[in-house]
């Protein structure tokens, strides 16, 4: 039975990140950059939710849709102040210390505002869940919603990406700038939109990543952003299926390491996977091979 | 016995023959020509030839030495160096140092020497230099020797690579389009420079070109390749008269 | 001839120019320390000022001379910290000559962060671009991960080893723990001065030009230029990137033994260790020009310093940090702000030479 209990959980954690490795790879395969900030947009929106839940005494429901407006937003707002300019610079090394210096000013942002010390956050889920097995399996309300969402997530991009007008638009800006352009694709907008449903994504990511482990600072994104975006390289970065199959991948082995080999050297784990699958592949689970054109 | 002699070298890519059945002989001193429409196969014939893709099958021969399927840095210490059709260079570094990668297996120090700048370094940095700067004399590029290899004009850019390439000591020279986007002064001036490179450096010469001039004014023999297969081969003059080689390029 | 003279001379000169700074600097800060106008805490800055300048040297080594991104460097400083640290402390009564042995665990702290680059490099330096990245940060984190599970122990049988704990080690009654996990290394001699951290440097930075400035370091160059143009002209593509991986591995080796030898007290965490020390690290070499060495030493010298100047501000000190980090960046990078300065100023063929 416990092998199954810590197999729901790793599904749980792993859709979490795959929650934000589908923003990560989304932005990844049109802007072609690292956003290390990324992270930091999932504490701000689950700061958002918690600040509309207890001191504005909204319902979770109303207050996750604040946190994705508000999350959103800023996407938008990084995008357009600190990466766009940076977008034809001789190297691209430098819109990744941009991000990087965005991701210090969101953390700082929020060590001023809303202080050192962690918040207990409060689960956006009141549902008790499922007892199985006569309660020897129990499965937690946040548990199944968060698997639940990913799916839905993942289902709905699949469909906008390769059905609708601004999804193929999208595609088109990811395989080439110019030839987008040409073809009479605002190019601006559709990494603006890139980057908000991005955003919109980190923040219910950070709702149910903080509803499932309660506590919440300043840092609590960093290293679940660090984690989505191993997923995302993982799986193959630039594909959406390739970043949902990471995030899941990664919180199960995450969790079974912790479980069967030892809580210190998770992460360790995790990493060793990464290195293991990118020597065999090196672009990923489901990355696309690309042959330099002599 | 001929310097390069290849015989039935083919490759595929998922299903598509790009090269087929692909037999050259090129005698040392020779001015050889690979021309044909684009998309012809041509550098992919280059690309078999300095090891960038392995060959399906058939055998290369450089001077005797069986080279067929070797890597590409193998390859170029066995004696084949090339130019490319999009220009690379190493653009951040100086026209000399361009010139002097190139030098790198011929002129040896070990990298403490290096670091501790022992005399081995000294003078062998002195001989890289002195031999460095000839090549450059010769492709008239010594006054720009101390610019970036980014910031020459185009028609330079081609002769610094072709210096480069000479500084590996090759047995044989492949050029890629060398005479591609100079005006005809330009042409002019490097269809000298390469009679030049083949007499005094007594080079080995296959080239690509799609000028006709060019290839008309200095190959002595010509392989014309279309759709991977080759359509004539043969002395300059025969070839260039042959009625299946006009009609591949200028169509029905 | 004459121009080829010129050349030289002109990269010496411009060697010559970052010695200058650096000795020039140590002189100042090292006359107003002995003269008490400055204050502890700045003084306490000094060695970390050191490890920080060679972090950044080695990294552009690995960034701007090979071109190709790792954000692991901190590991590498990890792995010369706790093998020298080690040394130290079973060597603290055995060797009392100071010198001789932070000398020795120097060698031993470089050696083993070199053996590490060669390890983890041969891997690595297979994969490309932000692949390769991920995988280095990926290797960064195993390596501070598993020094906080490494307990070793030395009783009258020798060494004892465990990931477990202390109990694990199965020690006499006369053991002593030296490496005691996530509590790491106690008693680590302090060895390390500012004098140490300055001929530090400057032998980083006479490896580092040097080798620039060789037949090797231009191979390295042409591989960061073009990687195809470089094997056609017979260039051991492995061979070079795995030589400046691993010197540039040795060199934060050797940051990190400065580290470890500045405190009584060594753990592995995020901040030190983790990969925000390497980003931290990155930023230096990005801020400061990629490639460009001098430019290292003064953003590692000045982002070191601008917290602790801004600390009157005390709160918003690192939200000022942040600002200008992402200000400083829009200026040198953003194309806009380039033509707006090429237009208004004459900064721009100054700054060309400077990324070179």
């Amino acid at each position: 039975m416990s092998f199954i209990s810590y197999l729901i959980n790793g599904l749980s954690l792993g859709s979490v990140y795959a929650i934000i490795a589908l923003g990560y790879t989304m932005v990844y395969g049109i802007a072609k950059m690292l956003n290390f900030a990324h992270g930091d947009v999932i504490m701000i929106g689950a700061y958002t939710s918690f600040i509309a839940m207890t001191q504005a005494g909204f319902s979770p429901a109303v207050s996750v849709i604040i946190a994705v407006c508000v999350c959103t937003v800023l996407g938008i707002v990084i995008e357009r102040i600190a990466y766009k300019p940076l977008r034809n610079a001789s190297s691209s090394l430098a819109v990744l210390i941009t991000a990087i210096g965005v991701s210090y000013l969101l953390q700082n942002i929020a060590l001023l505002v809303f202080g050192e010390n962690a918040k207990t956050f409060q689960s956006v889920i009141k549902w008790k869940g499922v007892s199985l097995a006569d309660g020897k399996l129990n499965i937690s309300g946040e548990t199944i919603v968060t698997i639940a969402v990913c799916l839905i997530i993942m289902v709905v991009l699949m469909i906008f990406v390769q059905k609708t007008k601004p999804g193929q638009a999208m595609r088109a800006v990811s395989e080439d700038k110019g030839a987008a352009q040409l073809m009479g694709i605002n190019v601006n907008a559709t990494i603006a939109l890139t980057f908000a449903i991005g955003s919109a994504l980190a923040a219910v990511a950070g709702v149910m990543y903080c509803s499932a482990y309660p506590t919440l600072s300043p840092y609590t994104g960093s290293m679940p952003g660090i984690k989505a975006f191993v997923a995302a390289v993982f799986g193959g970065i630039g594909s959406i299926p390739g970043a949902f199959i990471g995030g899941l991948l990664l919180g199960v082995i995450e969790i079974f390491g912790k479980a069967y080999i030892s809580s210190l050297l998770a992460d360790a784990i995790v990493f060793a996977v990464l290195i293991i699958v990118l020597l065999v592949k090196p672009t990923g689970l489901l990355g696309k091979k690309i042959q330099e054109k002599v | 016995m001929a310097l390069l002699d290849v015989k039935n070298l083919g490759i595929s890519f998922g299903g598509l023959r790009a090269v087929n059945a692909f037999d050259i002989s090129i005698e040392k001193e020779e001015l050889y020509g690979l021309i044909g429409p684009n998309g012809a196969g041509k550098t992919t014939v280059f690309n078999l030839l300095t090891g960038v893709y392995k060959p399906d099958s058939g055998k290369i021969l450089l001077d005797g030495q069986d080279i067929t399927g070797k890597k590409t840095i193998d390859i170029s210490k066995a004696g084949v160096a090339r130019t490319f059709q999009n220009i690379r260079l190493f653009k951040k570094l100086s026209v000399l140092d361009n010139v002097k990668v190139g030098l790198h297996n011929k002129h040896h120090y070990s990298t403490f020497e290096g670091i501790l700048r022992l005399p081995g370094y000294r003078w062998v940095e002195r001989e890289m230099n002195e031999r460095a700067m000839e090549l450059l004399k010769v492709f008239n590029l010594e006054d720009a020797a101390h610019v970036d290899a980014a910031n020459l004009p185009y028609g330079q850019q081609r002769r610094l690579e072709i210096a480069r390439a000479l500084a590996t000591e090759p047995k044989l020279l492949l050029l890629d389009e060398p005479a591609a986007g100079m005006n005809p002064n330009e042409t002019g001036e490097l269809m000298d420079m390469i009679r030049l490179v083949r007499d005094n450096f007594h080079m080995t010469i296959l080239l690509i070109e799609h000028d006709m001039k060019l290839v008309s004014g200095i190959c002595e023999r010509l392989t014309v390749l279309n759709f991977g297969e080759i359509l004539a081969q043969g002395k300059t003059a025969e070839v260039l008269n042959d009625p299946q080689v006009i009609t591949a390029y200028l169509g029905e | 001839m004459t121009s080829m003279l010129k050349k030289m001379n002109k990269n010496t000169k411009s060697n010559l120019i970052t010695y200058g700074i650096v000795i020039a600097a140590f002189i100042i800060m090292q006359t107003l320390i002995s003269t008490g106008s400055i204050s502890s805490l700045l003084e306490g800055l000094m060695v970390p000022l050191c490890y920080y300048v060679i972090l950044a040297v080695s990294l552009n080594l690995v960034v701007g001379i090979l071109g190709e991104l790792s954000l692991g460097h901190a590991g590498f400083m990890c792995v010369g910290a706790f093998s020298s640290a080690f040394f130290s402390k079973c060597m603290r009564d055995v060797i009392t000559v100071e010198p001789l042995r932070f000398l020795l665990a120097l060698l031993i702290g470089v050696l083993v962060a070199a053996v590490f680059g060669i390890l983890i490099g041969i891997p690595v330096l297979r994969l490309k671009g932000d692949y390769l990245a991920i995988v280095t940060l990926a290797f960064g984190e195993i390596i501070k991960n598993l020094v906080n599970v490494l307990y070793i122990g030395k009783d009258s049988n020798g060494f004892h080893f465990s990931t477990k704990d202390v109990m694990a080690l199965n020690m006499e009654a006369d053991g002593t723990v030296i490496v005691n996990g996530p509590q790491g290394i106690t008693g680590t001699p302090k060895d390390a001065t500012f004098f140490i951290g300055f001929i530090l440097i400057l032998i980083t930075l006479f490896i580092v030009t040097n080798l620039i400035n060789s037949r090797d370091g231009r191979a390295i160059m042409s591989i960061r230029d073009n990687r195809i143009a470089a094997e056609s002209v017979g260039i051991n593509i492995t061979k070079y990137k795995l030589m400046a991986f691993t010197i540039s591995a040795a060199l934060a080796g050797a940051a990190g033994v400065l580290y470890a030898h500045n405190l009584s007290t060594l753990t592995a965490n995020t901040n030190n260790f983790g990969y925000n020390q390497s980003i931290m690290i990155l930023v230096f070499v990005v801020l400061g020009g990629i490639g460009s060495i001098r430019g290292s030493i003064i953003a590692a010298v000045v982002l070191t310093l601008l917290p602790e100047m801004l600390r009157g501000l005390s709160d918003y000190r690192m939200l000022i940090y942040a600002i200008v980090l992402i200000v400083m960046m829009l200026f040198n990078w953003a194309p806009k702000a380039i033509e707006w300065r090429e237009k208004y100023f004459k900064f721009g063929r100054k700054k060309k030479e400077a990324v070179k």
